[in-house]
């Protein structure tokens, strides 16, 4: 008993686990993470899900993608090598917001996709960890966390009472590393 | 879970009188005044102008409505069938708007008040002191009665397409089933491939050649830009103010979201294409191409053509950037309100520096008659919207709309 780490309730239904989300909430156990094959919505606000900070790096990277394609051309074509292009002066802004435009979504997008995998631990090479591997299959999986003094049998009862056909007492955290 | 079928009287029907009623009769009776007064003070052509600007204006909002509807239909959207009845009480003021702008397009150019650039006598006569041969180039084209059945054509067929789609929704309502919904998306496929082949040259009669020198091939789409972004600002406010009159209850924060999106998106998208079509002419530097861009930058116009970017690019960019601003409706409407404003001031950068240039103004004739269309569009608007039920009841997607949730 003393090595369990995470306590797993397994639902055929959605409904049935937010029944079971509402009822460990009621006595005010904390949910570690919840996992569905598919979207459920209004499950973030029940959970207390912080909204993504991805917009905040887009933003961060997009201004980034806009200064180095502004100054770069403006170093180039104004300061190391001037050049007179159909009469225009040399830093004709008009002409270069296309290439802007182009390298702040470029920078946005990648710095984007970057950090959702470094965030989440995605890399070449890099075995995925799951914590149920049904999760992606057909089960919906509500995730306690072991903490101190918490207590195994009441949690089962709380789970098996809203419908969970399966509840799994894990000593680890990740079921795959393979 | 979510909100049911049976919270809500989806048969409620808007209750049209009042201080609103009252409001655009005195709008549209301002609006008569300001005519007759430009009239009265020997601005004929200034007054054609904006009688010009506004009914083509009101017929774009009116048209914006309608493809709004096509393109719910032919996307097979869930989330916006509970507001439907607002674009279709728009599609279904698009015969009234189309026969007044063909009025004021057909009085305006046989007083030879508009389109006298194109349409003098002697124009494509060589032997007259007024030969212009670009003009006697493009005479095939620009004709009196080619350019009036074109303008007839379009707009019928648009008409024609409102009605149709308009009628089969009211139908769905009496006798439920998928028939209407499935002839709703056939017809709306229809009417998409003829709009988006006509709307162009829509603009380009209507509105480019009051410069028939000057042309632009980004031209039609940078109207339909406006156009798109205009109707979808209307459609906001519109949502907007009748739910805060205590009607469509069944809407929420995600809807507005939504028509968020689209005024944020096809703002970005109207500056795209105005700016598409400014670097290909500053670029080429080509004399007969760069002339528009030059008598918008006379001192005159100046501030208006920087104006122009500010309103409709930078303040709904800013403002509409956030998720949080476009799920509060005080917000979403202030901004949908500048943006109505602001592309009342892009269509009068495409109209007046070219005809009346240093003759043009901002006075009573410019606000009265923007004032009397407004009130028109309102009273016309809220009228037929009155007529029918505010939800498609019937409609197949109308449970998915309610719970929305994004």
């Amino acid at each position: 008993m003393s090595n369990i780490k995470y306590i797993l309730g397994l639902f055929e239904d959605p409904d049935d686990m937010m029944h079971g989300i509402d009822q460990l909430q009621k006595n005010n156990i904390s949910i570690y993470d919840v996992f569905t094959p598919m979207p459920i919505h209004g499950i973030e606000d029940k959970l207390g899900v912080k909204r993504s900070r991805l917009p905040i790096v887009a933003f961060c990277c997009g201004i980034t993608g806009t200064i180095t394609a502004l100054s770069l051309m403006y170093f180039t074509m104004a300061v190391d090598w001037p050049m007179n292009i159909g009469g225009k002066p040399n830093f004709a802004l008009p002409d270069f917001i296309p290439i802007t435009f182009e390298l702040t979504v470029l920078f946005c997008a990648f710095g984007m996709v970057g950090a959702f995998f470094f965030k989440n631990h995605f890399f070449p090479g890099r075995a995925p960890r799951v914590m149920e591997l049904r999760a992606s299959a057909d089960r919906f999986v509500i995730a306690i966390e072991a903490n101190k003094g918490f207590d195994a049998d009441k949690i089962d009862s709380l789970l098996k009472e809203a419908g969970a056909i399966e509840i799994k007492h894990n000593d680890r955290k990740y079921v795959s590393y393979e | 879970m979510g909100a049911h079928l049976q919270t809500y009287n989806f048969s409620e029907q808007f209750d049209f009188s009042g201080k609103v009623k009252t409001l655009s009769i005195v709008a549209i009776l301002v609006g008569i005044a300001a005519i007759a007064y430009g009239f009265i003070s020997g601005h004929a052509e200034r007054t054609f102008l904006n009688l010009l600007l506004m009914s083509y204006y009101f017929t774009c909002v009116c048209a914006a409505g309608l493809f709004f509807l096509a393109v719910q239909f032919v996307a097979q959207a869930g989330w916006s069938a509970g507001l439907l009845r607002v674009p279709q009480a728009f599609a279904r003021v698009l015969p009234f708007a189309s026969l007044i702008l063909i009025a004021v397009v057909t009085t305006g150019l046989l007083t030879h008040n508009l389109y006298h650039h194109w349409a003098e006598e002697g124009l494509s006569d060589p032997n007259s002191p007024n030969y212009d041969a670009l003009i006697a180039g493009k005479s095939a084209y620009l004709n009196v009665p080619f350019f009036i059945t074109r303008l007839v054509i379009f707009l019928a067929s648009y008409s024609f397409f409102a009605v149709l789609i308009t009628k089969l929704s009211t139908n769905e309502d009496l006798i439920g089933g998928l028939s209407s919904y499935k002839r709703s998306i056939k017809n709306s496929a229809i009417f998409l491939v003829i709009f988006g082949f006509t709307t162009p040259i829509w603009a380009f009669d209507v509105i480019m050649s009051l410069e028939a020198h000057w042309f632009s091939t980004m031209f039609g789409w940078y109207n339909f830009a406006a156009m798109w972004v205009s109707g979808m600002a209307t459609i906001a406010i519109t949502v907007i103010l009748l739910r805060k009159a205590g009607y469509l209850g069944w809407l929420n924060e995600s809807h507005l979201h939504d028509l968020g999106k689209f005024v944020f998106a096809f703002s970005i998208f109207w500056t795209y294409i105005w700016f598409s079509q400014f670097l290909l002419i500053y670029y080429a530097n080509i004399p007969e191409e760069t002339v528009y861009f030059y008598k918008r930058w006379e001192p005159k116009f100046l501030p208006y053509f920087w104006l122009n970017l500010v309103v409709n690019f930078l303040a709904p960019l800013l403002i509409l950037m956030t998720r949080d601003a476009k799920r509060k409706a005080n917000v979403l409407l202030a901004i949908c309100i500048i943006l109505v404003c602001g592309h009342w001031l892009d269509y009068y950068m495409m109209i007046m520096p070219g005809t009346l240039g240093e003759e043009s103004g901002f006075g009573i004739i410019e606000i009265g008659t923007a004032l009397g269309f407004v009130g028109l569009f309102a009273f016309s608007m809220l009228t037929s919207l009155s007529k029918v039920s505010l939800a498609p009841k019937n409609h197949p997607f109308l449970e998915e709309s309610i719970n929305h949730h994004i």
